[in-house]
């Protein structure tokens, strides 16, 4: 009998400091996930947790972790050559015939970015998967920014916007993401009758508010994806922490319709 | 067919039984009640057929014997995890209607949703068989009728405790041969038709109406009463949520296990997440989340019943008098009062 909580060793290869609380541990692996799904992570005596891939290669995945408990602590005093546990991948990504050939609107804050990651790197390295790809990126403040070399690579290749909740910087607005959402290139690509999906990420009052934003600017919301974060323990339906009505975000999710996540009261 | 065995007989059937498997029973337990000088029934191994408790409901639901309260899942040595063992004996479980209905409930989750048969459960699960317990309607906050949990043919074998013996039906083939002698009998189980409590489910049609009814007064009250204990959830038949939690060896921390333990959404760190966002921050929250996943979001789920089977237990065993089938009775009020509001 298939047993699907067994977790199996993983070597890290390298151990990457975003900020003080926030690390991409890349982990040689074969395991192909989606994008924007996610594994559980273990280590094992201390315990195990949902983490969703910000990145994936040929032979590795990258998971960027942010210090916030006794798992995650533990995470932290690993270096490269050490084992972590793996199980997975889970739940559904990003709806990726949903997005071909459109034009893709990426709303993400905070660790919100790291499921969205992977995806708008596929966008970058695969041209013509998308149309365009227009981008608006919220942190707190500047020492809480990350993925620094894509937000370069991203302000190239993408229409972009990069926000700061709170604090002016070079390179940077200032203010939270919903105050962007007018901006993004809706007009144009309705004008030209193309077609366009919108995917959102990031603490629960963002998504809430970038929801209501995006539909007072027009957006379809039959053409809008979140990606929910929830308390899990087994990953597979079975503990039911993640469970909100009759919806378990670890099979039905993480990422959602935003017509199922409108309605999805906790 | 069906038998009649003497008190001997009996005796010596369970005996026999015994060599094979393991027999669960709801257990007196004396002493170990809430109160000074008051016992729990509890499922527990048993030796003997006189330690069956047959006139009273049980504290604890059959459930426990299937999914215990904690179980090791994996054993660690320094960096490797070792599945754990798990039972071997097959098990003879004494049941009544709405514990082994309750069962439907739980391999609905732990061996159906999402496609994953979850290996700790389905290992369990089939090692038992259910011997089916006479029920004269249960206590007075029991209400199977009502959620039509009070019949099953799911056993393998039905009994009936007479003064001097037992009567038994018998229904699964292998356990034929340990009658080949027995004195044939007219028997088969009765079933409760009738409970002092009847519960009637509200219906709610569509998302507006649920989404209202979580917005309702009603759940308020609860944030006052209810002490977010968990003690309904432990007592639930048909609960089925757990945490993973690793412990270590007080003496060699290299050495340790991975535990699955019962967790409770009525306690306040049930959906909080690691960074501190949690989901459900007032009792009345986690009461409303409790009531629909009984009596609405199991269902839309999976379709066919409700996931509650009307043992009662929780009521009995709330510190604070909550009644699950009074709740209930708000719920119908606060539905009726959105579905004419919002004219539906």
């Amino acid at each position: 009998m298939t047993n699907y909580v067994q977790p199996k060793p993983y070597e890290i290869i390298s151990v990457k400091h975003e900020t003080d609380i926030e690390y991409t541990f890349r982990v040689a692996t074969d395991i192909k996930p989606e994008h924007g799904q996610f594994l559980q992570l273990s280590i094992p005596k201390i315990g195990e947790c949902p983490i969703s891939v910000s990145e994936q290669g040929d032979g590795w995945l990258e998971f960027t972790i942010r210090k916030v408990g006794k798992v995650t602590d533990a995470f932290f005093e690993k270096k490269a050559g050490d084992v972590l546990f793996l199980r997975g991948p889970y739940g559904k990504g990003w709806p990726m015939d949903e997005i071909r050939g459109k034009h893709l609107f990426v709303v993400a804050g905070g660790t919100g970015v790291s499921p969205v990651r992977s995806l708008l790197n596929y966008c970058v390295k695969n041209e013509g998967f998308v149309k365009s790809v227009s981008l608006i990126c919220g942190f707190k403040n500047c020492e809480s920014v990350l993925f620094k070399s894509d937000l370069e690579k991203w302000n190239e290749k993408f229409r972009a916007w990069f926000c700061l909740d709170n604090e002016e910087h070079e390179g940077f607005h200032k203010g939270f993401v919903t105050a962007y959402v007018d901006q993004l290139p809706l007009a144009a690509v309705k004008e030209a009758g193309e077609d366009y999906a919108v995917v959102v990420v990031g603490p629960p009052p963002m998504m809430k508010y970038t929801g209501i934003e995006l539909l007072k600017n027009g957006f379809a919301e039959e053409k809008i994806w979140m990606s929910f974060e929830r308390k899990m323990s087994c990953a597979i339906g079975k503990c039911g922490h993640c469970r909100i009505d009759e919806v378990y975000v670890c099979l039905d999710g993480p990422c959602f319709p935003y017509t199922v996540a409108k309605d999805l009261v906790d | 067919m069906s038998y009649r065995l003497s008190k001997q007989e009996v005796s010596g059937l369970f005996e026999k039984l015994s060599e094979k498997y393991d027999i669960y029973a709801p257990k007196r337990v004396k002493n170990a009640g809430r109160y000074s000088e008051t016992d729990i029934i509890q499922y527990a191994k048993i030796s003997d057929i006189s330690e069956v408790v047959w006139d009273e409901k049980s504290t604890y639901p059959m459930k426990e014997v299937l999914s215990p309260i904690q179980q090791t899942i994996f054993y660690f040595t320094e960096d490797e995890y070792r599945e754990s063992k798990g039972k071997t004996r097959p098990m003879l479980i004494f049941a009544r209607p709405c514990d082994i209905n309750a069962m439907k409930v739980q391999a609905r989750i732990y061996a159906g949703n999402g496609g994953f048969v979850d290996m700790y459960y389905q290992r369990m699960h089939e090692l038992a068989r259910y011997i089916l317990m006479p029920c004269s309607g249960g206590d007075d906050t029991c209400f199977c009728v009502s959620m039509g949990t009070n019949t099953t043919d799911d056993y393998a074998m039905a009994v009936k405790p007479l003064e001097d013996g037992m009567l038994f039906e018998v229904k699964d083939e292998e356990f034929a041969p340990c009658f080949e002698k027995a004195e044939k009998a007219e028997f088969a189980p009765e079933f409760v038709k009738e409970n002092e409590l009847t519960a009637v489910i509200p219906e709610i049609p569509d998302k507006e109406v649920l989404n209202a009814l979580k917005k309702h007064p009603m759940w308020k009250q609860f944030n006052g009463r209810c002490i977010s204990c968990g003690a309904c959830t432990i007592a639930c038949s048909t609960c089925t949520c757990f945490t993973t939690r690793d412990v270590i060896y007080g003496d060699n921390p290299e050495v340790g296990e991975r535990r699955r333990v019962s967790a409770s959404c009525q306690i306040d760190t049930f959906a909080k997440v690691a960074g501190g966002g949690d989901y459900r921050t007032t009792a009345g929250d986690r009461m409303r989340y409790k009531m629909l996943h009984k009596f609405h979001d199991y269902k839309a789920r999976f379709g066919e019943s409700h996931m509650c089977v009307g043992c009662g237990r929780c009521t009995a065993r709330c510190p604070e008098f909550i009644s699950i089938t009074v709740t209930l009775r708000k719920m119908n009020e606060a539905v009726a009062q959105i579905r004419a509001e919002l004219g539906r």
